[in-house]
């Protein structure tokens, strides 16, 4: 299949398992959203995708190649991105240089001595346009460090759509964001190319059920369930577990 | 069968040196994260006010190095106070500049006072001379070095893993987070640790004068050596720091015996080859 | 042409020096040499974050390769410029692949000890380096064939000048460009540049074999001017006291560097002239001065002016 196939994915540390069998596809235009609660394995899970950590079983295939052996670098050319959990840019560098990087990253252009970094048309175009994309533009010179939080996330999620990933994983995208600035999160998520395959990380139930068309459901890392929002509202072994664990 | 004796005799009193002078920085590296550079210069100081003490005082051997030692400490408190607080929370960078700093004041400060010529310590008469152990003789200031270093590291093995003061240090390295949460006063542990690795040093630094000659230029000479104990062992720990110098202190005498012409190369070389297998050192965690 | 700027300040400070002190070009040949060797270590410290005190190995290794290139080979100024700048790259490399898997204190204990180790090699292998004694024997061939090295050092001066002056353009041009910014990128986030598939290990390995080259020029340089390669080129002081003036001047710029080593030198110079037993302590206040003081350097300091005014009103 095209898209993302994950197939018995096992993780083990000694003796404790931290993802026990799991099955996931993403397909290009699919909206997921991975939930479960803390401790359920979801960042686990991510890092194994990305390269970080090594399964100890399983395959994993990016339109039907196994790329299981891939390093993290291999795998970002490949067409697997993530965005952090915890905001992780280049605070020093302005909002143009971190959008400059991925860009120049993608046309194998880091290696370059000579030409200045702000001259490559075809970046300063794509640059010009994530801004505006993601309402940016107004503050492109301004270090990211001077930026309020939730500005830091939309960069973070521009950052990583310019390595143009065919497979785009939202880890915890309004994780430490005010609410009042949480619609500016799901709008984004929202404006994302229709073609590609986002799976989303999150706590935030509102957020989840306002982006997501399919829920899977990752209790102590294995799947209890996967559905449409509307099946998984309704299904009370997860109503159990966020109600359950609430009460105690 | 000699030369072996010999080497493993010289060999454990050099790394029982090193030991008694690195074990302080390293905790106090492990528990602050600081990057010390001018450690060795309380090693250099409680070598120098010995010196002075007997040879410009008259005092005989034993008190002296009491005093020395003793004037190490309470000089080492409020510097740890004005000088070393407010680099706790910088980067690496300052960290290493500040204590190249204080080494270089600390240098100028004894060449201005004693000049920079060295400084003996006359040994006393117990210790000077050999023991005959029957199958063969051993240089007697090496027995009371190794005898001292055993003290020390009973000591040490006491006060962490007996004593309040012992659980809250061990606490605050590991834990350094949660150590305040409970309530332990970092702070307080920290100079008192600061203090204790200073005074060690100060006994080091004189037991080992024969070894590594006390002069003004002291902290910088030998500032590679102590740091290299602490990062090959792991930074905080004092098994680690024990191991380290015992394995360098062996490694650098038997290179000496063996190969005199390539001098401290085998000394650096296994540094590298540790510390390239592992980054974090012998006991240090990743 | 803003650019430009700081160049035409640099040629005028130059200039005026040489005419103001005819009689120490000597020493402000060696201000210039250090300016180069800090700016190599810019590049590494303040652009890439890589925290080193083994610029002394890549240093040391220009100088005794171009000392050795001029005895034996060819005695052109220029190529032994290039020889000590490719064996500084040389040794950048090789000891980069083992050294840039490491950071903070681990890193800073091996650099130490990879210029240790090539100065203890220096002194064994005293039938090429002439050992404690020093490599002597240099006598250089004019510039191009037409400037002459004279005892004054005027030809010395202008040469180290110009060169000065063609590596602070290259640096600047490489951190204007694509790998530059790449390098700014590790700086300040290498677990997100590993994200966006940069490898970073590889782009380490690589800045650090640049400022090597650029280390060893400024080697071959000092061992042309002053005609002489001793061990003490490996000595960690190099390291210290270049970490130092870059601190001094402020880091990530080239311009602290070059301002750093020049006052540095300068009070060095005075305080050892003044009191040349006790400058130790002029150095190592200074030291503290820069680090509680003024932590962003010289370099920062109008910055910093400017808000405590700002304050004020």
């Amino acid at each position: 299949m095209t898209g993302l196939e994950v197939i018995g994915l096992n993780k083990a540390f000694g003796g404790l398992t931290v993802a026990r069998d799991i099955n996931i596809t993403l397909a290009p235009g699919d909206r997921k959203a991975l939930i479960g609660p803390n401790g359920a394995g979801k960042s686990t899970f991510t890092n194994l995708i990305t390269g970080i950590l090594e399964p100890t079983s399983g395959e994993i295939r990016l339109d039907g190649r196994d790329i299981g052996k891939l390093s993290e670098a291999q795998r970002v050319k490949a067409g697997i991105a993530k965005t952090f959990q915890i905001t992780n840019l280049f605070k020093s560098l302005t909002v143009r240089d971190n959008l400059r990087l991925p860009l120049l990253e993608r046309r194998g252009l880091t290696g370059r001595l000579i030409r200045r970094s702000d001259r490559e048309g075809g970046v300063e175009d794509e640059v010009e346009s994530l801004l505006s994309q993601f309402r940016l533009s107004d503050m492109g010179d301004r270090p990211v460090e001077r930026l309020a939080y939730g500005q830091q996330r939309l960069v973070e999620m521009a950052m990583t759509l310019a390595l143009k990933p065919r497979i785009l994983i939202l880890d915890e995208p309004a994780a430490g964001v005010p609410s009042s600035e949480s619609p500016l999160i799901a709008e984004a998520i929202s404006g994302l190319p229709q073609d590609l395959a986002v799976l989303v990380i999150e706590h935030d139930m509102a957020l989840v059920f306002k982006v997501a068309r399919r829920i899977v459901v990752l209790v102590s890392g294995a799947i209890l369930t996967e559905g449409t929002p509307e099946e998984i509202a309704a299904d009370a072994r997860v109503r159990d577990l966020y109600l359950g664990a609430s009460h105690g | 069968m000699n030369l072996i004796l010999s080497i493993i005799t010289d060999g454990v009193a050099f790394g029982m040196i090193l030991f008694m002078i690195s074990v302080g920085l390293s905790v106090t590296m492990g528990l602050m994260r600081v990057v010390n550079l001018a450690h060795g210069g309380f090693a250099m100081l409680g070598g120098a006010l010995t010196h002075w003490a007997m040879m410009q005082m008259g005092i005989p051997f034993l008190p002296s190095a009491v005093l020395a030692i003793l004037a190490v400490v309470v000089l080492s408190v409020p510097m740890e106070r004005v000088l070393y607080r407010p680099i706790y929370k910088m980067g690496e960078l300052p960290q290493v500049l500040a204590t190249i700093g204080i080494t270089f004041i600390m240098i100028a400060a004894i060449s201005f006072w004693l000049g920079a010529t060295l400084m003996p310590i006359p040994l006393p008469a117990v210790m000077q001379g050999s023991v005959d152990l029957g199958f063969r003789t051993l240089p007697t200031q090496r027995i009371y070095v190794v005898v001292v270093g055993l003290i020390v590291i009973g000591g040490l093995f006491f006060l962490t893993e007996r004593t309040r003061f012992g659980i809250r240090l061990r606490a605050a390295v590991d834990h350094p987070g949660t150590a305040s949460c409970l309530g332990i006063d970092t702070s307080r542990i920290f100079s008192l640790t600061f203090a204790l690795g200073a005074g060690l040093a100060a006994l080091g630094g004189i037991m080992g004068a024969e070894l590594l000659p006390i002069d003004a230029y002291y902290p910088l000479r030998y500032m590679v050596l102590f740091l290299t104990v602490v990062a090959v062992g792991g930074l905080g720990s004092i098994t680690g720091s024990f191991l380290a110098a015992m394995a360098l202190g062996i490694l650098d005498t038997a290179a000496r015996y063996q190969f005199p012409e390539f001098g401290t190369i085998f000394f650096y070389v296994a540094m590298i080859v540790i510390l390239g297998l592992r980054p974090q050192g012998l006991l240090g965690k990743a | 042409m803003k650019s430009l700027l700081p160049f035409a300040l640099m040629a005028l400070v130059a200039v005026v020096a040489f005419y103001a002190f005819p009689y120490n070009l000597a020493f402000l040949t060696r201000v210039v040499i250090t300016m180069i060797l800090v700016l190599s270590l810019d590049l590494l410290i303040g652009v890439t974050g890589i925290d080193t005190l083994g610029q002394a190995a890549l240093y040391g290794t220009g100088a005794y390769a171009a000392g050795l290139f001029a005895v034996h080979v060819w005695a052109d100024p220029v190529a032994g410029l290039l020889v000590g700048g490719l064996a500084g790259a040389v040794v950048a490399f090789v000891s980069g692949l083992l050294l840039m898997r490491t950071h903070g204190l681990t890193l800073l204990m091996l650099t130490i000890a990879v210029a240790e180790v090539f100065q203890e090699l220096a002194n064994k292998l005293d039938w090429l380096t002439g050992g404690a004694d020093g490599l002597g024997g240099i006598t250089m061939n004019p510039v191009f064939g037409t400037w002459q090295f004279d005892f004054i050092g005027q030809t010395g001066y202008i040469y180290a000048v110009c060169v000065l002056f063609i590596v602070t353009a290259i640096l600047k041009v490489v951190i204007g460009s694509p790998f530059g910014l790449s390098l700014r990128g590790i700086k300040d986030s290498p677990a997100r540049m590993r994200a966006i598939g940069t490898p970073v290990g590889r782009r380490r390995v690589a800045v650090y074999t640049l400022a090597g080259a650029v280390a060893g020029i400024a080697g071959a340089l000092a061992a042309q001017s002053t005609a002489l390669v001793s061990l003490s080129v490996y000595d960690f002081q190099v390291s210290a006291e270049a970490m130092i003036m870059l601190i001094l001047g402020g880091t990530g710029r080239l311009w602290g560097a070059l301002i750093g080593t020049a006052v540095f030198m300068a009070v060095h110079e005075v305080a050892a002239s003044v009191d040349p037993f006790n400058w130790l302590f002029i150095i190592g206040f200074l030291v503290l001065a820069v680090v509680y003081a003024v932590p962003r350097g010289l370099i920062g300091l109008p910055e910093e002016i400017r808000r405590m005014v700002g304050r004020l009103k």
